[in-house]
């Protein structure tokens, strides 16, 4: 067996895998940063990955779909905001409520529209995102070593795959060199620095709604109509939630929210390798123990590393004007 | 002097009689709460100006007020002699005013820097903002005598430290007019010192000071003129020269007021409580109280002096059982006390300690409870023999205390959240000393308290001294140590310092004391503590005008 | 900002609550419109279907009992202040320990088996709570995170012991081996003849039995004032010398376990065997519940009533309407959820300043 091949295939497959994460988890980091539990991620992925899927079923251009998916994803944020920022609700209620909202809402009205049992249609490759080809990708596969590097690894991913990646270093930027990000840092810390010196808290806040929407968005959209060729029911498959824990892990900073992401996506990826390969002594992995590999793992993580990972200080109390 | 940020308007047309600011008819509500009513008020460019008034009196509602952080319901406010609608503080510190407030409004993990610029950075880039800021800050403290390391983090800084930032960055905003919200709360009396040399300087250089305070001290010690509130209203405007502290007291509470209380000598018995090599650390590991040993007897009160911040609050917490020690024993009657663990202060408890903590809101109550039911709080499981709860007992107990310990209003079934200040620690402080303890350790028992409820308080603390009781007495309020202790500990970095006996001891020397200084001639610069010291009031309980909502307006 | 006079108490516990749900039903009911279907004519049917013959009426009593088990694993953990988002993993375990004490003492008359199985579901309820309050109490992991993590772990579990443990040799679907009809807790309609051969059993008059001791536990014992305490003020509970983890871990365990008696409703009564997925989104109408109960049994039990009500309608609405499905109940859960309990106050302001109109008459 090609042991490089079978190498580089599998880091292919995490970084596909991986990209969903990614982007929930910078969402999540910027709403986090700001003070706002968003428990509502696995929702937002969920219900943009149908509102993408839906439309770029019936108007066949996955460019559209794409808005939806975002859009749906801002409703969604809209509500959580409303919620926990102007109405000072319990974020957490409101983040579960939003998660049952989208399953709810996305099956049915997927069965109401499509009468597929809650999927949409299948998606030809004229309604998705496509993979890429970078220039010379085909001429460089034959190097040895980096060719294959280039040519399957780093090329041939669809544009909001290469968004993902292309998100890491724009956060780390905005979050630390730019006059938002240093206001956002303070609005999770200490609101009351901000609202002292003028500056309105609610603005920020949504402000970093909006930035969580969009990001989210794009995960969900990348699920139904980029990853795969239309919506299933449930497809997001509790990623919002390992999002969290990656992001509680990697001590909401951007590059470390990075490597976790593709360390889930490395587990998701060995998932479908192991499947029906005999190990010496305990036989046939059974399919259900490589499928709860991610979660248990997320438990562990939960387990292991809070306590040492302070999170930011006004994280998830609303915020009166209150001497 | 540097002006870096001008303010827009209102300095073109002063001149040098027009008071900074004028305040008309000033009235504001909370819901059915008069905070401010008809307030007028003077205050005269160039001086240092006090506003004093017992807790819940108005003077931060009325700063709010000119700081835009609240909009008044009537009146009008004149700055520099220009009648302005104050908005927001943007607006305020537009027209000049800046506020340092009592809960510094720092982020404890940005940069000094960082916390200046926030909210006035002039650039959307970060890396310009910080630098032209750096130049800036330089200018201020030359200026001004505000040395602070520009690259240090506010966590590492001492509270002093931390203060003066909050100072720069009014006056990096142009600040023209600085209000200071209770300013030494948290300082030693060098430190404090140290802040009123720069206040004066700030006034020599033209700057208009107004110091919201309650320590009569400092008004007689810093301020030109002062304004004394009551219950929501200014009742007269003083020159500080000519008044005095009994004067102030007078017109802040509106009758004569005893600043002594009165108390016969004490007749100790044997050591109830000894404490040997007491070690403990602070959630982060960091140990705040290293190595105290020193015992309480009998119908004697010890009373442990210190800025907050130097371990008496791990201290209080370790040996009530609220956090874990590190090393050394308590113990209780001659027994070694295990307190250790989630549940180590239902041991303390069975040993005939109890406890009236520094924060009562967020140790000593279950504000959301009724009353019946912070009365058991401690003693939940005496009321009631198998696993369920004698609600009837409770209520008949909570009644009783109510009854003796004048706690208003007098409903055992009202929401703990709806009692003033004064009647929750008398709740607190019936529950833990009715069950007759033999130690009795209370944590600044007056915090949040109005004068008259002082009075009774500090009555009965000596009523159980007399029974015969152990108490140990912990108090930011070097006033109250002196005027309740038998004998005075001293303790600064997590060590006693020295001891001191209350009708002899010198101010001066144990201010001395509780800042660090020792015959060996150790002595930081003032408001600078070791470096490894991070004394950060995090216990602070904050004070909203709604707790006012059921304050009874008697002794 | 103006004066705001307090609600009276009665709009505050029962019109506040009411109308947020009618508000919730209210968008549902858009919804439904949006999908070119009558809602009117949905409402109606419903709630024939739920409540005008007897055998949709033990239908509907069915479902309430499931929803009273799970909304009160959810409410008890409230009140300690844990949301445990978990009663659907916990009832699907809990239902393992049903099946195994049902199996091996299989024949046993089912006035013996019932104490039985109600203790080993407990038991296994219990465990699958446990793990996530061990957690939380030592190492300060968010229970909604791992609780929610956990029923998906539920889920392969499961499946696994019922495919490749559990199920007999040469049947067809994923289920495990059936308890003898002796064995079983015989449905109310034995007794009853209104209730027909609905499914509704014995198992209900636990459900009742279960909220008057949820009520006694929480505002009655010491446990349920250290409990309350703990929900509260984590610190002041400390300081009284309550232990935050004990309280924690033994809380959970006490939610699973309610959580359990879901499966003994259904694998050692109706179903008579542990089936695949046999919660079926019970546990998660547990959270709405909860919320709309306002934690409190009363409020649980009528909120119970409601969504089994609105699950048993929704049966008779799916012959009669199919355009509209299980989803759409699953919908209007999730806005009962955010109105009640996340947007709770937003009706506040509004209905305050309409009762203080009314109280001083001036129109102001």
């Amino acid at each position: 067996m090609n042991y490089f091949n079978d190498l580089i295939l599998i880091l292919d497959s995490t970084v596909r895998l991986a990209v969903p994460l990614i982007l929930a988890c910078l969402a999540g980091l910027y709403s986090e940063r700001a003070g706002i539990v968003d428990i509502g991620l696995e929702g937002k992925l969920l219900g943009s990955a149908f509102g993408a899927a839906a439309v770029a079923a019936v108007t066949g251009s996955p460019w559209l779909g794409l808005f939806a998916g975002i859009g749906v994803a801002l409703a969604m944020s809209g509500i959580h905001g409303l919620a926990s920022i102007n109405l000072k609700g319990n974020q957490t209620i409101s983040g579960v409520a939003l998660n049952f909202l989208a399953a709810g809402l996305t099956t049915f009205l997927g069965q109401s529209w499509f009468h597929r049992g809650g999927m949409t249609p299948q998606l030809n490759n004229d309604q998705r995102f496509n993979p890429i080809v970078l220039p010379f990708a085909p001429e460089l596969a034959g190097v040895p070593i980096l060719g294959p590097i280039y040519s399957e690894l780093i090329s041939g991913h669809n544009i909001l795959a290469y968004a993902a990646f292309v998100a890491v270093p724009i956060t780390a930027f905005v979050l630390f060199q730019t006059r938002f990000g240093l206001r956002l840092r303070a609005v999770g810390e200490n609101p009351k620095a901000l609202d002292t010196a003028g500056i309105s808290v609610t603005l920020l806040r949504y402000q970093a709604l909006i930035i969580t929407a969009v990001l989210v968005g794009i995960g969900g959209t990348y699920l139904s109509i980029a990853q795969s060729a239309g919506f299933n029911n449930n497809m997001s498959a509790g990623r919002g939630y390992i999002a969290l824990a990656a992001l509680i892990f990697a001590k909401w900073k951007p590059w470390p929210a990075l490597l976790v992401c593709l360390l889930f996506g490395f587990l998701d990826a060995l998932q479908f390798r192991l499947q029906g390969i005999r190990f010496p002594v305990i036989g046939e992995v059974p399919v259900q123990a490589i499928q709860v590999l991610p979660y248990v793992l997320t438990i562990i993580l939960l387990a292991g590393f809070i306590g040492r990972a302070v999170a930011p200080k006004a994280s998830g109390i609303p915020y009166t004007k209150e001497r | 002097m540097t002006t870096v940020n001008t303010p827009s308007q209102g300095l073109e047309t002063a001149s040098a009689s027009t008071p900074a600011i004028e305040l008309r008819g000033i009235n504001k509500h909370f819901g059915p709460v008069h905070a401010n009513r008809d307030i007028d008020l003077v205050i005269r460019r160039g001086t240092v100006h006090g506003i004093v008034g017992e807790n819940g009196a108005g003077k931060s509602t009325l700063m709010s007020i000119l700081y835009g952080f609240y909009t008044a319901d009537s009146g009008d406010i004149f700055v520099n002699g220009t009648k302005q609608n104050i908005t927001d503080s943007r607006h305020a510190l537009a027209l000049g005013i800046g506020m340092v407030h009592q809960h510094f409004m720092l982020v404890e993990n940005f940069t000094v820097l960082e916390n200046i610029v926030l909210g006035a950075e002039d650039s959307a880039f970060l890396r310009p903002t910080l630098a032209k800021a750096r130049a800036q800050l330089k200018q201020l403290a030359t200026d001004y005598g505000l040395e602070v390391s520009p690259d240090a983090i506010i966590e590492d800084l001492s509270v002093g430290q931390q203060q003066r930032v909050e100072i720069l960055k009014a006056l990096y905003r142009g600040a023209d007019i600085l209000i200071l919200d209770e300013p030494t709360g948290v300082l030693t009396p060098a430190e404090a010192d140290h802040l009123f040399r720069i206040l004066r300087t700030l006034r020599d250089e033209g700057k208009t000071v107004i110091l919201i305070t309650h320590k009569l001290r400092e008004i007689m010690a810093i301020t030109d003129e002062v304004s004394v509130m009551r219950q929501g209203a200014m009742v007269k405007t003083l020159e500080t020269s000519k008044t005095s502290p009994t004067e102030l007291a007078e017109a802040m509470v509106g009758r004569r007021v005893l600043l002594r209380v009165e108390k016969g000598p004490a007749s100790p018995g044997k050591v109830m409580l000894e404490v040997k090599n007491l070690v403990v650390a602070d959630d982060f590991g960091i140990p705040r109280v290293k190595d105290v040993s020193f015992s309480v007897r009998a119908g004697e009160i010890v009373g442990i002096a210190g800025v907050s911040g130097n371990g008496q609050s791990e201290l209080l917490e370790s040996i009530t059982g609220m956090r874990d020690q590190t090393a050394g024993t308590v113990f209780l009657n001659g027994q070694p006390l295990s307190l250790d663990g989630d549940d180590g202060a239902a041991r303390a408890r069975a040993a005939g300690l109890a406890h009236v903590p520094e924060d009562r809101i967020r140790m000593g109550l279950i504000t959301a409870f009724e009353e019946w039911e912070n009365t058991i709080l401690g003693y939940q499981d005496s009321y009631g023999s198998g696993p369920g709860l004698s609600i009837a007992k409770a209520k008949a107990t909570a009644k009783e205390y109510i009854a003796k310990f004048d706690i208003r209003p007098s409903n055992p079934e009202l929401k703990t959240a709806n009692f003033s200040g004064g009647n929750q620690q008398k709740i607190v402080l019936a529950r833990e000393m009715e069950r007759d303890p033999d130690v009795l350790v209370i944590g600044q028992p007056t915090r949040g308290v109005d004068i008259g409820a002082i009075e009774f308080i500090h009555n009965e603390i000596i009523k159980m001294r007399d029974e015969g009781k152990a108490i140990l007495l912990v108090s930011v309020e070097l006033d109250e140590i002196r005027s309740l202790s038998d004998r005075i500990i001293v303790i600064f970095d997590g060590q006693i310092v020295g001891e001191a006996d209350p009708a002899t001891a010198d101010e001066g020397a144990l201010g001395l004391l509780m800042a660090g200084v020792t015959e060996q001639g150790h002595s930081p610069g003032p408001g600078t503590l070791p470096d490894h010291v991070t004394p950060i009031e995090r216990n602070l309980t904050e004070m909203s005008p709604k707790d006012n909502s059921a304050k009874d307006v008697s002794p | 900002m103006s004066v705001r006079t307090p609600l009276p108490r009665w709009v505050d516990v029962a019109l506040l609550p009411a109308l947020n749900v009618i508000l919730a039903f209210l968008i549902g009911g858009l919804i439904v419109l949006a999908v070119g279907q009558n809602p009117l004519q949905a409402v109606g049917i419903m709630i024939g279907g739920a409540f005008g013959y007897g055998l949709g009426f033990g239908y509907t009593l069915y479902y309430t009992t499931d929803f009273i088990f799970a909304g009160l694993a959810v409410s008890l953990a409230y009140h300690a202040g844990m949301f445990n988002i978990g009663p659907e993993g916990q009832a699907y375990v809990g239902g393992l320990g049903v099946i195994l004490v049902a199996l091996a003492l299989n024949g046993l008359h089912w006035s013996l088996m019932f104490p039985l199985m109600i203790v080993a579901g407990a038991l296994f309820g219990a465990f699958w709570a446990f793990i996530p309050g061990v957690l939380q109490a030592k190492r300060g992991s968010h229970i909604v995170i791992t609780t929610i993590l956990f029923n998906f772990i539920a889920v392969s579990l499961m499946s696994y012991i019922i495919t490749r443990i559990l199920k007999p040799e040469g049947v067809q679907s994923d289920e495990s081996a059936p308890i003898d009809a002796i064995s079983r807790i015989p449905r109310l309609g034995e007794f009853i003849g209104l209730f027909g051969r609905s499914p509704v059993n014995l198992t209900f008059i636990l459900a009742i039995l279960a909220l008057g001791f949820v009520y006694w536990l929480v505002w009655h014992s010491k446990f349920g004032y250290a409990m309350r305490a703990l929900g509260h003020n984590p610190t002041a509970t400390r300081y009284a010398g309550i232990s935050s983890s004990r309280m924690i871990m033994i809380t959970m365990a006490l939610a699973g376990a309610l959580a359990a008696m879901v499966a003994v409703n259904n694998v050692g009564s109706v179903q008579g065997r542990l089936i695949l997925n046999f919660v079926n989104g019970a546990g998660f109408v547990g959270v709405a519940v909860a919320f709309m109960g306002k934690a409190h049994p009363i409020g649980v039990a009528l909120s119970a009533l409601l969504f089994g009500a609105l699950y048993q309608g929704g049966q008779e609405l799916a012959f009669s309407m199919p355009g509209i499905t299980k989803e759409m109940i699953v919908t209007i859960q999730a806005l009962v959820i955010l109105f009640t309990g996340a947007m709770g106050d937003m009706l506040r302001i509004p209905l305050e300043r309409l009762f203080a109109r009314g109280a001083t008459e001036s129109g102001t």
